[in-house]
Parts: C-alpha cells; sequence; structure tokens
C-alpha cells in the first residue's frame, strides 16, 4: 500500500529532487561516481549556435586562395611556436598555450537541430532515445555526489536555453537546464526566483511569510501528505536562498569596473564573467549560447563583428581562471553544431557567405586536464577534409566526461529502464578516433 | 487468524525458511501438482502442500508435510517435497500433513537418457546464472568478447553466439571438457561471473556431449507456464513456497521452479526468494511475477489489515464505488469521508476542465450544490476540449520541433482536429481508426499526422507508438532488448511495425508539407535475416494476408477498436482513471502486462464493458468516474488509510499540472500570458488572453510551462509529464519578479478595493481556493488589514500572495 518505494523519500535528499531518479539509480551512479577520481570540476561550455566557420577562426588556410579565404587572408602567429590563428582574435593568440585546438572535428550531420543534439548530447539521434545533454549528464552526477550542499541549480545555461532540442532528454524536465534569462550586461540584470523583486524589501518579505504561514490550511495535514512536507521543506529551503548568500554569485557588481572591462562590456563578455563566478560558487556545468554564426550571407562582415568580442571574453576568460587557479579543474569549451564550407559562396544571394560543412571543422578545448598548446588533427589545404586524427563527438564528449569522474560506458537511468549509456562509445556501435588522451 | 499464530514462528521463518513449524490443525489438504510424469536424468518435481484451517485461511504446509515414496527404487523423495527419478517405472508418493494424507502418483520415463538442448536445458541456465544481464554478457557490446541477448531475448542470436561466433572456438565437440563454454562456466581460465552449481555443470557437459543441439524434440516450444498458487490472501508474516510449471508444445510437463526467475511488484508488502520462497513482508496488495523463457505467470496476493470492526457501512453512488468498496472491505481499509462541497468544486473544475472556478461559480454552486448538474455542466464546455485536445497533444506529441518536428502548419490541422473530434464526442474507436488509417497531405488531414509526429518515420517506431498509445503496451523496449518480465519480443515488435510497412510520405511544392500515402512496393526487413516481415497481429499465430494493392493499417484498426479487443478499452478506461484519481487501476497506465497486474480488476473490466456498451463515448466514463462517491472523498486520510495509495480509499492530491497552475494564477490575477513559438522564424505569436491550456504546439515557448514540468512531447509516456514539487518552483512562487508582476499589477485585487474588508476576502478566498474564509481566518485577516490601512493596496496583495503560495492553491485536494 506504500507508494513506489523510496520515490517520495528519495526527494527529500535535497538538490537531487532537481532530477527524477529513482534510489536504486542513486545508489548505482554513486557506485560509478566513486570509481573514478575527477580531475576537473566545473564545465564553462561556450556554443557557438549556428555553427562557426573554422578557417577563420581557429583552422586558417591562408594559401587556399581568395574563393576560400575571402578577404580575410592573413594569419597571427600565437604565443605557441608553429600555431597559428586568424587575424581577427589577436588577444587569444596570446593565450594559445592554454588551450588545444582540435581541427579534426567531425560528424557529418549538416542539419542544425541534428547536428546541435550530436555535438550537446555526444550522441547520433536514434528512434529509440532521446538523449540528455552533456550539461544534464554533468548536473546529475553533480546532483548525486553534492546532494544537499549544493544550493545553485547544477546546470545553468547564460542565459537563454537554445530551444533547439531538449536539453534534458529522456532524464526528463527535472533535469532541464536553468536558464535565468535577460542580459548580465544590463545593470538591472537579476536572476528570477533567487534576487527578491524590484522594491521588495527584506521586512516585507518576512511578513509574507508569516501571511503565509496564517492562511496555509492545510498545513495541519503535512504529517498525512508527504507531498505537502516536500513542499514545506522546500519553501524553507527556498527562503535559505532569498534571504541567504548563495544568490550573491549571479550579482557582477561585485566585480571590479577593470575586470568586467576586460571581459567586454557586452552579454557575451560579461556572461563569461558570470560563469567564472559560478565555477567559483560551485556549479559544474555552465553554457554559454551565442547566436549568429549561421552566416550563409556575409559571414565576413558577421566575423568582424563577432571576433573582436569572441577575441576579448576568452582571452580574459582564460587569463582569469589562470589567474586564480581555477583553470586546472575548470573545462571551458567553445564549438558549435558544425563547421562552414571553406568555399565562399560569393554568388547572389549569399555575397561572401558560407554555408554548412560538418565534414571537417573546430573545436576548442581548455582546462580541467586537458593540456594547453596543442594542436589536434589537421585538414587539408583547403580545409575541407580531415587529412589525420578524426575527433568524432563523442571522443570529445567522453574525453571531457573522463575528466570530470564520469565513466563514459557507465549507463543513465532511464524512466522506463531501457539501457542507456552515457556515451555511445559504451556501444561499441559508432565509429571513433579515441579519446583524447595525448592531452589529457 | 493472526492471533492465533505464536510469534517464535514469525522470527523462526526469518532464520531459516524452512525451519520446523508448529502443527495447524489442518480440515483439508491439497497437493500440488497431482499426479505427474518424470522424464529424463534432469527432471525433478517438487511438491507443494496446501491446508485449510478451521477458520477457512490457506498455509503452505510442505513444511510440516512427511514425505514417502512407495517404491524407493523408481523415484525418491526429499524431506522438501522434491521427487527425483532412480529408474523407470511406477511409484506413488505418500503424503501426511498433520493426520490428513493423500497420494500423488508418479511416472518415471527415460531415467537413463542423458540430453540436454540449447532451448530447454542450457538457455534457462543463461538467465539463471545471470549471464545475459546488462553487467556481464547481455552489454551492449558483451563481454569479454561474447555477446548474449539482454535478459535472452533473442534465443537463435545466443545459440549462435554461443555455438558458431567467433569462428566456434567457444565448443569444443572433439573434447566438450575443453570448451570454453564449460571452462568457463565452471569457474576457469578467471571467468568472473556466477559460478555454475555441480547439476548446471552436469547439463552443461551434456549437451556438449551431445553435439550442442539447438533443441531434441521437434517444434518443443515452450506453451505456457503454470504458477501455483496463482492467488492468495495471506496474513502478514506468512510464507509460501512456488510450484512453476512449464507446459511444453509436445506435450511435456516440466517442473522448472529452480530454473524459474522472481519478481516482486513491491518488496515492502511481499517479498520472493531466488528460489521462489514468498513472504507476506506488510498489509498491501502485491504480485510476484515469475518468468521463464519469456513466459510469465503471475502470483497476485493480498495481505488485509485488521480494520475496524465491524468494518462501516459504506454508501454507494454507483457501481464503481460497489467494486471499490468490495476490495477496500477486504483489504480492512475504510474509506475517508465524503470531500466538502468546496473541496468538490475546485477539484472537478481542474479535473474536467483544467481552470478553476470563478468567484461567481463558486457561489452559485455552494448555494445550491448539485454535485451531479455540475459534472454534467462541465463535460458541456468548451474549455473541457481544451483541456482533453492537451492531454491528448501530449499523447500524441503535436509539436514543431526536434525530434518530432511536425511543421507549425500541421500542428495546427492535427491540434485542430483532436479538438473537433472532442468537441464532436466523437466515439473513442471511430477517432483511433482515423489516426492509424489516415492518408494525405500532413498540411490538410489532420489524423495523417499519427505516423509523421513520431522522431523517426520507420514501421517499427510507428507500431511501438500504436501499443503504448492504443494498448498501454511498452514494446519499444523489444528494440534495444527483450522486456525482462514481459513476453514481448523482437518478433512480435516487428509484426505490428509491419502493418505500417506501406506508409510512405511525399513531398510537395509547399515547404515541409509531406503527404503520406500507400506505398504498395514497401515492406519491412527483419533487422537480422534481412527476410521481409509480414504483418501479424499482438499475440496472434500467423502473419495476417495482406492484398497486393490493401494498406495493411486497415486491418490493424479494424483488430483493435473490434469489440472483445483485450487491450484497446482498457487501455483508455485506466488512463482515464488515472487522470482523474491520480493514479491508473494498473499502474503506470502505459504498462499494461501481463506481469502488472490490476489493483481491482473487476473495477476495470466493469469500466471497460461500460465503455464498449455505450458504443466508446468517452463522456460517459467521464461522467460515470466523477459521479463515483470514490472520486468524491475528501484527499485527508483517516487513521487506517493513510498508507494506502493503490486501493483508492481517499483521493489523491495532486500538484496542478504546468497548465493548470499558470491558467489558475492568471485567472485569479485576472492577468494574461504572452506565448509565442519559435519555430519557424519569425516567431508566431499567440493571442492575449489564451490560456495555457489551450496552446496547441509543445514546442510554444513558456519557461513558468517548463519549470513547473510539462511534457516535452518527445514521446506518449505518461511520466513526460512532471508533476514533482521542486526547489526552483518554490523560487519562483515565493520570489519571482514575474508572479510579484502578475500579483501588483492584478486589475482584480485593484477592483476590489473598492469593497469592504470582509468582502475583499470572501472574493480572494473564492477566487483562489474556491471556499468562503472561515469565521477565524477572516477575523484574523481583518484585523491585519486594518493593521494596514496606510498601505492598504499592497496589503490585499500580500494576502493573495499568500494565498496563491498555500498549498490548498498549489495542489488538488
Amino acid at each position: 500500500m506504500l507508494d513506489i518505494p523510496g520515490r517520495r523519500g528519495f526527494l527529500r535528499v535535497g538538490a537531487a529532487s532537481l532530477i527524477g531518479l529513482t534510489t536504486a539509480d542513486w545508489f548505482r551512479l554513486k557506485g560509478q561516481a566513486a570509481a573514478a577520481a575527477p580531475r576537473a570540476k566545473s564545465v564553462i561550455q561556450l556554443w557557438m549556435a549556428g555553427g562557426p566557420t573554422q578557417t577563420d577562426t581557429w583552422d586558417p588556410k591562408p594559401n587556399a586562395g581568395e574563393d576560400f579565404t575571402g578577404p580575410l587572408r592573413r594569419t597571427l602567429p600565437t604565443n605557441v611556436n608553429g600555431i597559428a590563428i586568424s587575424e581577427l582574435l589577436p588577444l587569444a593568440a596570446k593565450q594559445a598555450d592554454k588551450y588545444t585546438i582540435i581541427r579534426s572535428m567531425t560528424h557529418g550531420d549538416n542539419g542544425h537541430e541534428t547536428a546541435a543534439y550530436i555535438m550537446q548530447t555526444g550522441s547520433k539521434p536514434t528512434a529509440e532515445l532521446v538523449y540528455p545533454a552533456m550539461g544534464a549528464v554533468v548536473a546529475l552526477k553533480a546532483a548525486l555526489k553534492n546532494g544537499e550542499k549544493s544550493v545553485l541549480p547544477p546546470y545553468i545555461t547564460l542565459t537563454n536555453p537554445l530551444g533547439r532540442f531538449s536539453e534534458a532528454g529522456f532524464l526528463g524536465n527535472g533535469s532541464k537546464t536553468f536558464a535565468p534569462g535577460g542580459d548580465p550586461n544590463n545593470p538591472n540584470f537579476r536572476v528570477q526566483g533567487l534576487v527578491p523583486p524590484r522594491g521588495m524589501t527584506e521586512q516585507r518579505i518576512n511578513e509574507r511569510r508569516g501571511l503565509l504561514k496564517s492562511v496555509d490550511a492545510l498545513a495541519a495535514q503535512a504529517d498525512k501528505q508527504e507531498v505537502y512536507r516536500e513542499m514545506d521543506e522546500f519553501q524553507q529551503k527556498a527562503y535559505g536562498l532569498i534571504l541567504g548568500d548563495a544568490r550573491k554569485a549571479f550579482d557582477l557588481s561585485e566585480e571590479k569596473d577593470a575586470v568586467r572591462d576586460r571581459y567586454g562590456r557586452n552579454q557575451f563578455g560579461q556572461s563569461c564573467l558570470l560563469a567564472r563566478r559560478l565555477v567559483e560558487a560551485g556549479v559544474p556545468f555552465i553554457t554559454i549560447n551565442d547566436g549568429g554564426w549561421d552566416t550563409h550571407k556575409d559571414n565576413f562582415e558577421a566575423m568582424r563583428k563577432k571576433l573582436p568580442i569572441q577575441d576579448q571574453a576568452i582571452s580574459a576568460l582564460l587569463e582569469d581562471l589562470a589567474q586564480r587557479g581555477l583553470l586546472p579543474e575548470t573545462v571551458v569549451t567553445w564549438y558549435g553544431e558544425f563547421g562552414r564550407t571553406p568555399r565562399v559562396a560569393n554568388e547572389a544571394p549569399w555575397f561572401g557567405g558560407r554555408h554548412h560543412w560538418a565534414n571537417a571543422f573546430s573545436a576548442v578545448v581548455a582546462g580541467g586536464g586537458f593540456k594547453g598548446g596543442q594542436v589536434i588533427g589537421s585538414t587539408d589545404a583547403r580545409g575541407e577534409t580531415i587529412r589525420d586524427r578524426p575527433v568524432y563527438p563523442w571522443d570529445l564528449s567522453a574525453s571531457i566526461y573522463k575528466l570530470l569522474g564520469i565513466d563514459p560506458h557507465g549507463r543513465l537511468p532511464h524512466p522506463q529502464g531501457c539501457v542507456a549509456y552515457v556515451s555511445p562509445l559504451a556501444g561499441g556501435n559508432v565509429q571513433s578516433g579515441g579519446l583524447l588522451t595525448e592531452i589529457m | 487468524m493472526t492471533g492465533l499464530r505464536p510469534l517464535a514462528l514469525l522470527l523462526c521463518l526469518t532464520v531459516l525458511a524452512f525451519a520446523k513449524e508448529p502443527k495447524l490443525k489442518l480440515t483439508w489438504i491439497q497437493a500440488a501438482p497431482g499426479d505427474f510424469v518424470l522424464a529424463g536424468k534432469w527432471a525433478s518435481e517438487r511438491i507443494v502442500v496446501t491446508g485449510k484451517l478451521a477458520d477457512g485461511s490457506l498455509h503452505d504446509v510442505t513444511g510440516q508435510t512427511q514425505f514417502k515414496s512407495s517404491n524407493s527404487k523408481v523415484a525418491a523423495v526429499s524431506k522438501l517435497g522434491v521427487v527425483t527419478p532412480l529408474a523407470d517405472g511406477e511409484a506413488n508418493i505418500e503424503l501426511n500433513a498433520n493426520g490428513k494424507k493423500q497420494k500423488l502418483h508418479v511416472t518415471v520415463k527415460g531415467s537413463r537418457t542423458q540430453s540436454a538442448a540449447f532451448v530447454t536445458e542450457v538457455r534457462p541456465l543463461l538467465s539463471k546464472l545471470g549471464c545475459n544481464t546488462a553487467q556481464c554478457h547481455g552489454a551492449a557490446r558483451g563481454k569479454g568478447g561474447l555477446r548474449l541477448s539482454l535478459f535472452g531475448g533473442d534465443a537463435e542470436a545466443d545459440f549462435e553466439a554461443l555455438t558458431k561466433a567467433s569462428g566456434g572456438r567457444r565448443i569444443n565437440r572433439a573434447d566438450p571438457r575443453d570448451s570454453l563454454v564449460y571452462l568457463k562456466a565452471t569457474g576457469g581460465l578467471g571467468h568472473p561471473g556466477t559460478k555454475a552449481g555441480t547439476r548446471e555443470a552436469d547439463i552443461l557437459l551434456t549437451w556438449l556431449n551431445g553435439g550442442a543441439p539447438w533443441s531434441n524434440r521437434v517444434n518443443a516450444q515452450i506453451a505456457d507456464l503454470k504458477l501455483y498458487p496463482d492467488e492468495r490472501q495471506f496474513a502478514k508474516g506468512q510464507t509460501q513456497r512456488l510450484l512453476v510449471t512449464a507446459i511444453f508444445s509436445d506435450g511435456q510437463v516440466r517442473d522448472v521452479t529452480a530454473d524459474a526467475g522472481y519478481h516482486t511488484s513491491n518488496p515492502k508488502i511481499a517479498s520472493v526468494s531466488a528460489e521462489g520462497l514468498v513472504r507476506a513482508e506488510d498489509a498491501g496488495d502485491a504480485a510476484i511475477v515469475v518468468t521463464y523463457q519469456r513466459k510469465s505467470a503471475v502470483l497476485r496476493l493480498a495481505i488485509p489489515q485488521p480494520g475496524p470492526k465491524p468494518f462501516p457501512k459504506l454508501a454507494a453512488n454507483n457501481r464503481i464505488d460497489e467494486l471499490v468498496y468490495n476490495k477496500l472491505k477486504a483489504m480492512g481499509v475504510p474509506p475517508s469521508p465524503l470531500a466538502t462541497d468546496e473541496a468538490f468544486l475546485r477539484r472537478v473544475y481542474l479535473d474536467a476542465i483544467g481552470i478553476l472556478p470563478t468567484a461567481e461559480e463558486a457561489r452559485a454552486f455552494l448555494a445550491k450544490p448539485d454535485r451531479a448538474k455540475l459534472i454534467d455542466s462541465l463535460l458541456g464546455r468548451e474549455e473541457y476540449n481544451d483541456f482533453w485536445a492537451l492531454k491528448w497533444g501530449d499523447l500524441l506529441r503535436i509539436k514543431s520541433e526536434y525530434p518530432v518536428r511536425v511543421w507549425p502548419k500541421a500542428v495546427a490541422v492535427y491540434y485542430q482536429w483532436v479538438h473537433d473530434s472532442l468537441a464532436a464526442n466523437k466515439p473513442y474507436d471511430q477517432f483511433a481508426r482515423e489516426l492509424l488509417t489516415a492518408t494525405g497531405s500532413n498540411f490538410r488531414v489532420g489524423p495523417a499526422n499519427f505516423v509523421r509526429a513520431v522522431p523517426s518515420k520507420d514501421a517499427r517506431t510507428l507500431g511501438e507508438t500504436t501499443a503504448l498509445v492504443f494498448m498501454g503496451e511498452r514494446i519499444g523496449c523489444a528494440r534495444c532488448h527483450a522486456h525482462p518480465q514481459e513476453s514481448w519480443t523482437l518478433d512480435d515488435d516487428l509484426g505490428l511495425g509491419a502493418f505500417f510497412a506501406r506508409v510512405n510520405y511525399k513531398s510537395t511544392q509547399e515547404w515541409k508539407e509531406e503527404i503520406v500515402f500507400t506505398d504498395f512496393r514497401a515492406n519491412l526487413k527483419h533487422p537480422r535475416t534481412r527476410a521481409v516481415v509480414e504483418p501479424r497481429l499482438p499475440g496472434a499465430g500467423a502473419p495476417v494476408k495482406v492484398g497486393a494493392e490493401e494498406d495493411p493499417r486497415g486491418q490493424l484498426a479494424q483488430w483493435l477498436t473490434a469489440p472483445g479487443n483485450p487491450y484497446f478499452a482498457k487501455a483508455i478506461v485506466n488512463r482515464i482513471w488515472f487522470w482523474l484519481l491520480g493514479r491508473g487501476i494498473v499502474h503506470e497506465p502505459d504498462d499494461l502486462r501481463p506481469t502488472n497486474p490490476p489493483g481491482n480488476p473487476e473495477l476495470l473490466a466493469y469500466l471497460e464493458s461500460q465503455l464498449t456498451e455505450h458504443q466508446y463515448d468517452l463522456r460517459h466514463v467521464y461522467r460515470l468516474i466523477l459521479n463515483s462517491r470514490t472520486y468524491q472523498l475528501a484527499s485527508e486520510p483517516n487513521q487506517w488509510n493513510a498508507r494506502d495509495t493503490t486501493l483508492f480509499s481517499h483521493y489523491t492530491v495532486k500538484r496542478l499540472g504546468a497548465e493548470q497552475m499558470l491558467d489558475a494564477i492568471s485567472q485569479f490575477t485576472e492577468t494574461s500570458e504572452k506565448f509565442r513559438s519559435i519555430i519557424p522564424e519569425p516567431y508566431s505569436n499567440w493571442p492575449a488572453n489564451f490560456r495555457a491550456t489551450q496552446i496547441s504546439d509543445g514546442n510554444t515557448e513558456c519557461n513558468f510551462l517548463d519549470l513547473f514540468g510539462r511534457p516535452p512531447r518527445d514521446t506518449p509516456y505518461e511520466t513526460e509529464r512532471n508533476s514533482d514539487v521542486t526547489l526552483k518552483q518554490a523560487l519562483y512562487l515565493l520570489n519571482s519578479e514575474q508572479l510579484e508582476g502578475k500579483v501588483s499589477s492584478s486589475p482584480h485585487l485593484k477592483r476590489i478595493l473598492a469593497k469592504n474588508d470582509g468582502d475583499v476576502l470572501d472574493d480572494i478566498y473564492l477566487s483562489s481556493v474556491s471556499r468562503f474564509p472561515t469565521a477565524d481566518e477572516k477575523q484574523r485577516l481583518m484585523e491585519y488589514l486594518a493593521g494596514k490601512k496606510a498601505a492598504r493596496a499592497q496589503a490585499v496583495q500580500d494576502v493573495a500572495w499568500a494565498l496563491v503560495n498555500a498549498k490548498e492553491f498549489e495542489f488538488n485536494h
């Protein structure tokens, strides 16, 4: 006559209630978590929605001719011998010792939704299972480890969700990312729920709390109805957050002007700064969504606008993390769902555009146990095909999982009990270039 | 009976299951399996003895029975009643249970024949020893090079893996003892798994000696699995041995108790050991599921609690109540009293049409509370169509983005068709037939999207979706592996999928439009053998005949919606019950299978018959349930039923669904939400004043709905909707700018400021929790408002805010 064993009891365990797991899953995953020693604690995923061009950023081909380079014919040497990147990334060029460029990413899927799904989940789309994004998996693992201690949501997106796919997949809506919305560069930026509404004084918050208690007619039944008791507990916990310190992680006014300037006074730059604060507060997975990379038309104009912002923010983030000693335990990644055609579409209506290119594109990884100053793989003289060392999305995700102490061959809880692995590598039926062991 | 049994017995049983039991005074005994045959060297037969006491209760008395073989050269019998063959011949097994005697006749045949085949002897061992679990060789990649199908779902593949794969190196036909299979299984060569016992090792060796055959008998398939006992009432602490008998297609009958797998539906109520010893742990209902080679059998057991004496007389509004109360009485669980008119009013609005009653509607009903009349009026309202179109939108995955990707124009016609069908109260069988057989443009023919709104448009996915939506069967698992407790196999999955093999799609000149058409050349191929799969109805032995120019979907739809179909009506009435009462009679509501039996089969059968007798009129079923006293019971448990979640002794409290919650807050504050869909760009915006329960497209952006767990509509599983309470929700409701904005800008809260404090409070209470404040509440809040005269508007907002955050508002109770 009792309820499903453990489900309600489980909910009281704390932060893990954000995730719809059963107790059995909990213990199984806990066992797995203990298996590997993590090197990284957090991930900052810089997501370039739309698919950023690789040849104008991390894999320039200055000798391929104007049909390929467009007007961006120059490259810049970096602070690592032999590595050159786009002329529009001068600040990042000075930080090349901190990151590794993967020039041989590939998955071959040229559709936005499916490619975004592949890169975000590290899995191919199949009919039977809709996979969770890497952030949801990392959050799940973190919630199991931290339990009650973690007060901030474990998977945060700055600041709007992608919307192209369901981040939670079969883990269910409870595993969805926490996306506060708004622009951190706006002086009025505030995170809903954590920061009290404008004009709401602490006195009024406390008065309302008293009022709520006095009108809560069903409070007397809390000892007979488990859901009522849960709700009481969450309200209490929420007040702890609202009146406590955790929300300060979102308060950029605590940062010096010079620091804020260094990141760039724009949404992406300030999001990167906010991500660093969240890492300091112990949040295990933060995604920053940057859009506008689907440059079918006039790619070069877009790059001249976008890349300086990227250059400033990425270099500031890496420098800042390194200075604070956080880089060794924080993975930073930069990529989108695919790359763009190395050959420029000069004809109407594109006028210098680049189309989708999932054959060969670039990703950048840094920190958290990934070595810097390296290049993995290479493409041909035009940047169209991979010459050596292909890296598939699941190779990349499994490498990141490994650094976080998550076994890529481990299982994920599935609501219908279907067998689902953390990475498709566990199933062995995908092509693989192997984990990124050369930089781990 | 419980009072009579000494506590010492219970303690004894926990330590040693078969310890000496005190002698019971029996009026009658029964011995299973009756007369039997032992065929072959490996055969054995256990005897389970049941004794009846003067009070009519039944007990497992095998442990207190003395067994004796009349011919100890032919058959031996152990103290525990296990009979084994010695030589061919006949014998009687004589039983004496505390003075009650009985004889079973045994015939021993082929006692020297050592033979073992894969299907009959070896394959059960793989399951029994756990070789084919996900941790071992059942893992997707197998283990140590050997890959077996998970839970033994694919016997042929397993046979091939053991005997032929890797160049047949796993068996050594010349020297069977040197076979890798044998060496590993018996613990040689550092094999980490379970080590085979003497009997298992013997069987394995015999199989290898015999040339590792697939089967020793022609067409010897397992035909049926019998379980003794299959239904029983126990007292807490009582134990029961099980007897599992397999019947093969060639007539052979064997005791497979030792090789079967056991699983309990609720270990807190009844536990079962790996050997099949059941123990009643606590009061309640449970099922013990026994599986053997893809066949399963169930023991349904009930452990009543000592309820109040005398058991209260129960009033019934209709037949539902009689059936629910029969069960409650048998289990000693008296129901809660009838809910108040106020609680009923709010509940039936939320459950039937998804929104709150207005203050005026609440006043009117409370002045003249006619429940049946209210139910009738709600079932006739436009909001009923909206709310149930929302539910069907979940099941039919009406959504314009990944992974379903029905384009907005298709979303619109699909939703409209569902909405129109509900408004017209289209008979449910017709509704299903239209969905299952539609062809044409998915921008024009709404139901054509049934085969379009799936993550992948292949025949198997469509078959699985049909099974889940209309049969409540989860056969999708059969795609990756056989369900550990389910008889659906890969072949069943394919057979059903083949009905959709001729569904094909073509694009048109209009962007993203697709024409669903019947492609007579298309077929479904078996993923391993590449043979064409013929459509086969679930449970049928042979495929159906399909004409050269026929869409086989028609036959599937006819079969599914024909009177007497074992799945169709049952699945929907169980769903409706789940939607209204928060828990299915079979639970989960989309997990109907023999091994997950209904808590109250008579109730389920009654609802099923009501639907079919009333020409599949869904509203009739809603009306029946809503009018039952069972539905109208209070949610507050009494001292007897607080732990009951399965017998419907009180109404199950539910957090308001995401859309209900948003609409309730908007209606109370008289504010509106701006909904927009971001697909395709440029965005499409919903008109102002649209309610969340009216949204057609599951991809419509709304942080609130995501936060409160609306289903993503990726699959039709009911669990996609998450009604758990979370910390984020609490933060949102207590402290967000959005909610604060709705309260502080509420035209409703501004308008009522013209009234006096008492009327303000009446209005706020009626429009949020559908009741007047109690005298005590009114007095306290009047005092509060009187003390805040300087900031009255703000004080009224604070009271309203507090009510929105009260459990009474956030839960349907």
